[in-house]
């Protein structure tokens, strides 16, 4: 059943459409694919090049989220979904994951899926499909609260 | 100067783009993973939009000889699939769905200082290490960049 309540279509493109254009800022000014968690777990492998672009995009990540803050505070969590134990093994996960499977949402979902990869396309239906299953097992198997 | 104003503005376009599409609130997108339960298709949303206008001006862009700041662009050539892309996705949207953060809105939602995010964002850290200690050397990572092929070896000299 659709969640009308929470559903968010107008916005919810309007951001999609701002996450777009950054990527493709990022493909015109750096030619590289605006991929998070390669952009930030290259700044912690020493082998990875092109430090710069990696720290200042992340600066640019991180000074929207203290901007946001300010201007509109809602629009970061206000109820929780976890624990704090449950959000750290969350994100052990995410971070091993999006590197051993190169991307994320962003890298896979976003810029993949607009290259047309079947290599992309392939990882966003893993996680989708893990994704939503997991939500499945947690929700309503163990109906877990958090 | 000008290539470092360009990453600064295009992460925070990228962050701003995440908090408007609400990928930054870990309940709106466990809502669009709870497909058996009460569904937000919301997010759908936002992946479409960017992909609507990525996908275009993906196009656009790549008619240029060259980036505004480097020699060459740098895309992914690979097109096989493996069972380490598989896992490693799979094991991404596991965590996905347990914390409601993906690596983006993480680090958005950390500088914000909402408390889960600093401790999502301290853990993914360290699974990234993880990873980077345990397989890195099972698989190229060529260029830095780890989409890129294993066959792309060209140097390129530094901006």
């Amino acid at each position: 059943m659709i969640d009308f309540e929470s559903f968010t279509p107008v916005s919810a493109l309007v951001g999609g459409a701002l996450i777009g254009l950054s990527a493709s800022l990022v493909l015109l000014s750096h030619g590289k694919i605006a991929g998070i968690s390669g952009i930030y777990g290259g700044l912690f492998d020493p082998a990875a090049r092109d430090q710069a672009f990696r720290g200042w995009f992340i600066g640019g990540l991180l000074l929207s989220g203290l901007v946001v803050r300010v201007v509109w505070p809602g629009a970061f969590q206000s109820a929780a979904v976890a624990s704090l134990g449950v959000t750290a093994i969350a994100g052990l996960l995410v971070g091993f994951g999006t590197r051993l499977g190169n991307g994320c949402t962003s890298g896979h979902g976003v810029c993949g899926l607009s290259r047309l990869s079947p290599r992309s396309l392939f990882a966003t239906l893993s996680f989708v499909g893990t994704g939503v299953l997991s939500v499945h097992v947690v929700r309503h198997i163990l109906a877990v609260s958090p | 100067m000008k290539s470092r104003l360009f990453s600064l503005f295009a992460g925070a376009l990228f962050g701003v783009g995440l908090s408007i599409g609400g990928m930054t609130r870990p309940e709106k997108v466990v809502g669009f993973l709870d497909v058996t339960g009460l569904w937000d298709p919301s997010l759908a949303f936002v992946m479409g939009g960017a992909i609507a206008v990525h996908f275009v001006l993906f196009r656009v862009v790549l008619r240029r000889k060259a980036p505004l700041f480097d020699d060459h662009f740098h895309l992914p050539t690979r097109r096989d699939a493996d069972p380490r892309l598989f896992v490693g996705a799979a094991i991404f949207g596991i965590g996905w769905a347990l914390g409601g953060f993906c690596p983006g809105p993480g680090l958005a939602s950390a500088a914000a200082g909402v408390f889960p995010a600093i401790v999502f964002v301290a853990a993914m850290t360290a699974g990234m290490l993880l990873e980077h200690a345990t397989t890195a050397r099972t698989h190229s990572r060529m260029e830095g960049w780890p989409w890129t092929s294993r066959r792309s070896t060209t140097p390129r000299p530094s901006p």
